[in-house]
């Protein structure tokens, strides 16, 4: 990939920002999300809480119901590829995807690497818990970062958790000696360049979503006021009740994230939430896969 | 001077941060209340057109911006505000605004692989680069809209007296000359 692709493909993510990208699994969904606002849909065979729910080896989608997909919108459409799997990611690329998301929702197909996405000509964008993940990813190519919170579980403690710490490790950095910034490098498992630029921005280097169990208007609120630039939202929506008026909801909610009036003014009557587990209920944290 | 930017959704950030470069006040809008405050000029910003173009409408922004602009609020669209601008769109029944005489295409270089960025001649201004993101351009221009600059034989910028747009993104660049001369149109409003 040229200097120059890896800019347009970090440019695509700030066109994302302020946005909500919404899982769907059809042409009818896709359409519903973008009808309701959403700003970009991810396109998979099942919703987290369903990969969860039926257990078992989880791929990539298949290519066919993919196409069906990119034909029912004209928002950018992503799709995810099995951690370390560099052939579905060059499966997706062959279908034009606009961006792949590298993602701990499916069965790791490399239990040690990621893939090099610097070879690639689309954007990826990764699920990370800390500053070192995220920056992990980034020096492999990636053009966007998103937190991992815990997929499927309609429980937002973890991606709170995950934003929690990559904010204070970024704030820490920024406040550090020019010459910590090695050491902090060496800590961090990271280059010492992508630690620079932090320090010198006082943020990621690329687009920061937050992802991973929001469920509710005010949990994409919340998200956004911990400093994520634009919220995923899985099996939030169409596990819900009322998939359309929820969707919209979290739309507006993400534009008016300091606006508790106007939360709650959406936040009203939008029919039962999914019902969720809690992350001590759970037996599979996908998180903890691909650090 | 003060510009008013529309803070929906998308990349409006980089174009307070360009204002700010060039000194110039700004303030964010997204809420009905916020247009009562006075401003000399709008920008819509990159991002989704169909997700700004919801939120126009139920933010009740949707008519007194329009309104403004038809009465001769100067404002500047990048790639989703062309599109919110356009009084066509030649592969899409949805349009938005509508104030601007301009036929554009909407993702009218296919998917992200079909992104890139070039140099290219923009009127009065010369050689400067452009930054396309999943673009539309302009088919054609009617009445008294005017082409500024082509490439590949697609326009990709134009005037209508005070609206002003960009199928690339001149916020993500160095180079400040197409901000500029949207102030200085802001400056010299035509009546």
């Amino acid at each position: 990939m040229s200097e120059n692709r890896s800019e347009l493909n970090r440019n695509l993510a700030q066109m994302l920002k302020g946005g909500v990208i919404m899982d769907v699994t059809t042409p009818e969904q896709a359409s519903i999300a973008e009808a309701a606002g959403a700003c970009a849909v991810m396109a998979l065979e099942r919703i987290p809480a369903d990969i969860r729910a039926a257990g078992g080896v989880s791929r990539m989608s298949d290519p066919k119901m993919i196409k069906g997909i990119q034909d029912a919108v004209t928002i950018p459409v992503m799709a995810k590829c099995r951690i370390g799997h560099i052939v579905e990611a060059q499966i997706l690329q062959a279908i034009a995807i606009d961006f792949i998301d590298e993602s701990e929702v499916l069965s790791p197909a490399d239990d040690t690497y990621h893939i090099d996405k610097t070879v690639f000509d689309v954007p990826f964008v990764c699920g990370a818990r800390d500053l070192g993940e995220a920056l992990r990813r980034i020096a492999e190519g990636a053009s966007m970062i998103r937190t991992k919170g815990e997929p499927g579980t309609g429980d937002v403690v973890q991606a709170v958790r995950h934003m929690r710490i990559m904010q204070a490790e970024i704030r820490r950095i920024g406040s550090m000696a020019e010459d910590e910034l090695f050491e902090a490098a060496k800590q961090l498992q990271v280059p010492y360049e992508l630690v620079r630029q932090v320090h010198e921005q006082k943020k990621l280097p690329v687009v920061n979503f937050a992802a991973g169990g929001i469920a509710t208007p005010a949990d994409a609120a919340l998200m956004m006021q911990l400093g994520a630039e634009g919220v995923f939202v899985g099996s939030g929506i169409f596990k819900s009740g009322n998939p359309a008026k929820r969707a919209a909801a979290i739309v507006k909610a993400v534009t008016h994230f300091d606006d508790p009036e106007r939360i709650a003014a959406l936040s009203e009557d939008l029919g039962e939430a999914m019902v969720g587990i809690n992350e001590q209920e759970i037996e599979l944290l996908m998180a903890e896969r691909g650090i | 001077m003060q510009i008013a930017v529309l803070a929906l959704q998308g990349a409006f950030i980089e174009h307070e941060q360009m204002l700010q470069r060039l000194g110039v006040p700004s303030f964010e809008i997204r809420n009905r209340e916020d247009i009562e405050k006075p401003f000399d000029g709008l920008i819509i910003p990159g991002g989704e057109s169909t997700v700004q173009g919801k939120l126009l409408r139920e933010l009740e922004l949707f008519e007194p911006l329009q309104e403004m602009i038809a009465a001769g609020l100067p404002v500047f669209g990048t790639c989703a505000g062309l599109l919110l601008l356009a009084k066509e769109i030649r592969n899409d029944d949805r349009t938005y605004l509508a104030t601007m005489n301009i036929t554009a295409v909407r993702n009218a270089y296919g998917r992200q692989l079909g992104s890139f960025h070039t140099e290219a001649e923009f009127a009065e201004i010369g050689l400067i680069p452009m930054t396309f993101i999943r673009a539309p351009y302009i088919e054609r221009v009617f009445g008294d809209a005017k082409a500024l600059a082509t490439v590949d034989d697609h326009i990709v910028a134009a005037r209508q007296g005070n609206q002003l747009v960009c199928a690339f993104h001149p916020e993500l660049e160095d180079s400040a000359s197409v901000h500029r001369l949207f102030l200085n149109m802001v400056q010299n409003r035509q009546v």
